[in-house]
């Protein structure tokens, strides 16, 4: 198959990350380690399988991997390699109605 | 306190089904009552969770379909999946009464609020409508006159979710117009679209670049890169296209 047919959207992986932050994620801008290019992590591409226990975030612009989630057993990793830096907006919580 | 002061972990909590609603032959709404929901925003999703007898646990996101204005109620639109783990038990099981485990809302990226104003362009295949649907709901809840274009494709008219609350929105002359394609087959004397969302319709649907609008796109992947390249190169920012893949969901 087509790796293509699997990419979804970063926003996809915003339910797992509220597992391990506090802050809404997807909406958070973070600067790609390759490229350079600033984007909100919910418009970067991602994979994740059905039933996989884990995904990766890929920079939309050079595919460069930017952030590896796994949760496996008593344990959350989280890989953040591919970027430079994350902001995440103070008072961003998901279920907030603004 | 205000609420947006609470900072909360993302929790499991249980929805009652008031409501179940045939849309079409493959999808049906499940209309949830969720004790102190805290409110969501248009465009948000929700992490479901069924556990079966032995332990066993199987998670899907579903779109938020109804309006943030409608309170503790919220609507999950689930297109059946033949072979599917999830949407086969909400389609056939779960009855009105019974209880559903979900986490939410969820997502702060594909949102859509009337003070975020327009023009908004929305373009939906297939079950995609389901979170732009909770946009319109919040947009005519709100009285909003922002100008607002639904590009839809479906395969035929019977598979057209909402579609008469889509004709109803219409009709109010307060800024909407919604566009049907359909790709497979046409009723008689059908005056729409009826091929595959392509550069052509898009030049002639979407608002020109120069009013920089917000662009909205949801749907199978496939759909959504082809619309959201499509729109980047007749001129529209890439900041300003915004999209949710539904990928391999596993339905």
């Amino acid at each position: 198959m087509d790796e293509t047919q699997l990419r979804l959207d970063g926003n996809a992986a915003a339910g797992m990350l509220r597992e391990v932050f506090v802050h809404e994620m997807s909406a958070a801008r973070g600067a790609c380690a390759s490229c350079g290019a600033i984007a909100q992590m919910g418009s970067q591409h991602l994979y994740m399988y059905p039933l996989s226990p884990g995904a990766v975030l890929r920079c939309q612009y050079c595919d460069n991997i930017l952030k590896v989630f796994v949760h496996a057993g008593e344990h959350y990793r989280l890989g953040l390699q591919g970027l430079t830096w994350l902001e995440i907006r103070d008072g961003a919580e998901a279920g907030t109605n603004v | 306190m205000a609420r947006a002061a609470v900072q909360r972990r993302l929790t499991w909590r249980l929805g009652r089904v008031t409501r179940r609603i045939d849309e079409t032959a493959r999808a049906k709404s499940l209309v949830l009552n969720v004790p102190d929901w805290p409110g969501h925003r248009a465009g948000q999703h929700v992490d479901v969770r069924l556990t079966a007898p032995d332990g066993y646990q199987a998670e899907r996101s579903y779109s938020i379909a109804s309006a943030p204005e409608d309170g503790d109620q919220v609507a999950l639109t689930v297109e059946r999946i033949e072979d599917g783990e999830v949407s086969p038990y909400l389609d056939d099981e779960l009855a009105e009464g019974d209880q559903l485990e979900l986490r939410g809302p969820i997502g702060g990226y594909f949102v859509w609020s009337t003070d975020m104003g327009g023009p908004l362009l929305l373009v939906a295949g297939g079950s995609g409508i389901c979170p732009l649907m909770a946009m319109l709901r919040h947009r005519a809840a709100r009285q909003s006159h922002v100008p607002t274009r639904l590009l839809y494709s479906s395969r035929s008219l019977d598979d057209v979710i909402y579609r008469k609350e889509l004709d109803s929105l219409a009709g109010r002359a307060d800024g909407l117009e919604v566009f049907h394609t359909l790709t497979r087959s046409q009723p008689a004397g059908w005056s729409g679209y009826s091929r595959r969302i392509d550069r052509d319709m898009l030049a002639e649907v979407a608002f020109a670049p120069a009013q920089d609008p917000l662009c909205m796109v949801c749907g199978p992947t496939p759909l959504v890169e082809a619309v959201a390249t499509t729109l980047v190169e007749l001129g529209h920012a890439p900041e300003r296209v915004k999209t949710e893949r539904f990928g391999p969901t596993g339905g």
